[in-house]
């Protein structure tokens, strides 16, 4: 009898329980709906639209001529005014996230292994500059390197130098400093975190085993914060690229990079359908970089491990 | 917990300390600047004065790009986080077929710059035929921050008890009562950080104002465009400085709310994926 029941319900019961998983799965989507909608809405749609736009070609006016052409492909990526700028940007955002990280490293080092108490205030007071006005952080670095701004007003008082040097402001050098500054904090948290994680048994056993400090660190620690450096530098390479305020305040025409192409051709510049062409060219390239170092680094380290 | 730690590293504490100078200082020239009474930004300091401050009470353009600021951030803060808050709950509750890629395109917007995220909505909204006002902003804003109130929210249903929520349903209670008086007041502290979070976001966020708004501008736009008058600039300073306060306290009190709500969860889940 129970045996027959057993066998009876077998099938029912998996039955049920798929009906269940997918009902699940239902419920799941729906309660999802309202956020998947939105970001359809705001965000994959115009990426398509987007995409489309960059075929057409702009018409005096606001009218487009909607037949298909790779006209302002060609220009973005043989136009040496673009490719400059590409190179520009991309030299700019790699030294920005290069210095940003080895900068970051040992402050999340230190706090992730010699802060004993008030951890969370270090996190807080390492952060806190990040969460205020970005336009007035970057602004900040005009004051300082600006002619008549902190540095030179500050060396002419001393009598370090007479005249205001000009070589601080308006140069990509100054892009960099400044975006090295501004986006520190996205450096700072995934390397913390990931150090964070390490099991400090390794370090024991590592000690141990007859390893100095020097030794360690790169043969446990630096390897077990990879994650961190990546996401770090994926986080600051992707925005800095098509970063707009920057460049516009402390770059100068030296220091102009994509993104100042981009918002000129949808304003004064008046082609959007080449703007939106210069806008995904960069998204595209530097996709492809992520993800070719992201790639690379992997595998190394799993050559390593 | 011995080997590492226990040993004093003076070196690596001093380049903390400069480090955080790094971090600080140049946020610390504009309050700095404020005060000075000389309309040029430079050294040496010329006196003490308070007058950049007085001359904001009567500015009504500046106060008037304040209010735009506060509703369109008011606005952002509240969708985005019922957004985030539908969202989170749907894959930390549920197991979903295809979570993972569902949750990378929510995330989409952090991994994408925000040049892009605005101009293509610019072009989506020009074509409908749309006109730019605080509205389009606010679309925009929203699109920043619900990947940010989805990662904090996420890692706050993360650590629930689903079982309390069961007791509730074993008690008697239905749906709706158990998501009043269980599960809302156990996200709550979530909730509050992502509404802080969103709104100070929003608040602060430049380039999607800059591409979709109007002649009516956010705060940052209107200080952008004063950023151009020299003879303006002691007011932006001074207008800059009570930003900076003002987000000082939001975003500690968001912070302190995130961390003693969940500081075992991952700060990193906000940022990877």
């Amino acid at each position: 009898m129970n045996t027959v029941a057993i066998i009876v319900e077998a099938p029912r019961a998996g039955f049920w329980r798929r009906w269940l998983m997918r009902s699940e799965a239902l419920r799941g989507y729906l309660l999802l709906s309202p956020t998947l909608l939105v970001m359809l809405g705001i965000m994959v749609i115009p990426m398509v639209g987007m995409v489309v736009l960059s075929f057409w070609t702009q018409h005096a006016g606001n009218t487009f001529d909607t037949t298909l052409t790779l006209k302002n492909y060609t220009d973005a990526f043989t136009r040496d005014m673009y490719r400059i700028l590409f190179m520009r940007s991309l030299g700019i955002s790699l030294l920005t996230t290069l210095f940003t990280v080895l900068l970051a490293y040992p402050m999340a080092y230190f706090v992730a292994f010699h802060v004993k108490r008030h951890k969370m205030v270090w996190i807080i007071l390492m952060t806190l500059p990040f969460w205020t006005s970005y336009l007035l952080r970057v602004f900040a670095w005009k004051i300082i390197l600006g002619y008549n701004g902190a540095i030179n007003s500050g060396l002419i008082s001393m009598g370090v130098i007479s005249e205001p040097l000009t070589i601080l402001l308006y140069n990509p050098t100054a892009v960099v400093i400044t975006l090295t500054h501004a986006w520190a904090a996205f450096a700072i948290l995934p390397i913390y975190v990931s150090l964070e994680k390490i099991d400090r048994s390794l370090l024991e056993a590592a000690t141990d085993l007859g390893d100095g400090p020097v030794a360690r660190f790169f043969r446990i620690v630096l390897p077990l914060s990879l994650p961190g450096i990546i996401a770090a530098s994926v986080l600051i390479f992707i925005p800095t690229v098509g970063d707009y305020v920057t460049p516009s305040l402390v770059g100068g025409t030296d220091g102009y990079m994509i993104s100042n192409a981009i918002q000129f051709q949808f304003a004064r510049g008046n082609n959007w359908p080449l703007g939106a062409a210069l806008a995904l060219s960069s998204m595209v390239i530097v996709t492809a970089i992520v993800l070719v170092y992201v790639t690379v680094i992997r595998r190394l380290t799993a050559r390593i491990g | 917990m011995s080997g590492i730690g226990r040993e004093k590293n003076r070196p690596l504490a001093i380049y903390a300390v400069f480090y955080l100078a790094f971090l600080y200082l140049p946020v610390l020239f504009l309050p700095v600047f404020s005060v000075n009474d000389s309309i040029y930004i430079s050294f040496p300091l010329k006196g003490f004065t308070w007058q950049w401050y007085e001359s904001m009470i009567g500015n009504e353009p500046m106060l008037n790009s304040l209010m735009n600021s506060i509703r369109v951030a008011l606005a952002t803060a509240t969708i985005s986080t019922l957004l985030g808050i539908f969202a989170a709950k749907a894959v930390t509750r549920y197991t979903l077929p295809g979570a993972r890629p569902v949750i990378a395109t929510i995330m989409l917007p952090l991994v994408v710059p925000e040049i892009i995220l605005g101009t293509a909505l610019l072009i989506v909204i020009m074509q409908a035929g749309g006109t730019l006002s605080l509205l389009t902003v606010t679309l925009g804003h929203i699109l920043l921050c619900v990947p940010f109130s989805m990662a904090v929210l996420m890692s706050r249903f993360e650590g629930f008890d689903r079982s309390m929520e069961e007791a509730s349903a074993d008690l008697g209670e239905n749906a709706w009562w158990t998501f009043w008086r269980v599960t809302l007041p156990m996200a709550m502290p979530g909730i509050t950080s992502s509404f802080l979070l969103c709104f100070t976001i929003s608040f602060d966020e430049f380039i999607m104002a800059f591409f979709l708004g109007s002649t009516d501008p956010t705060l940052p736009v209107f200080m952008w465009n004063q950023l151009r008058f020299p003879q303006r600039l002691p007011g932006v300073l001074a207008l800059g400085s009570c930003i900076l306060l003002a987000s000082f306290f939001v975003i500690a009190l968001a912070e302190y709310l995130r961390r003693r709500s969940s500081f075992n969860s991952d700060p990193g889940a906000i940022t990877i994926d």
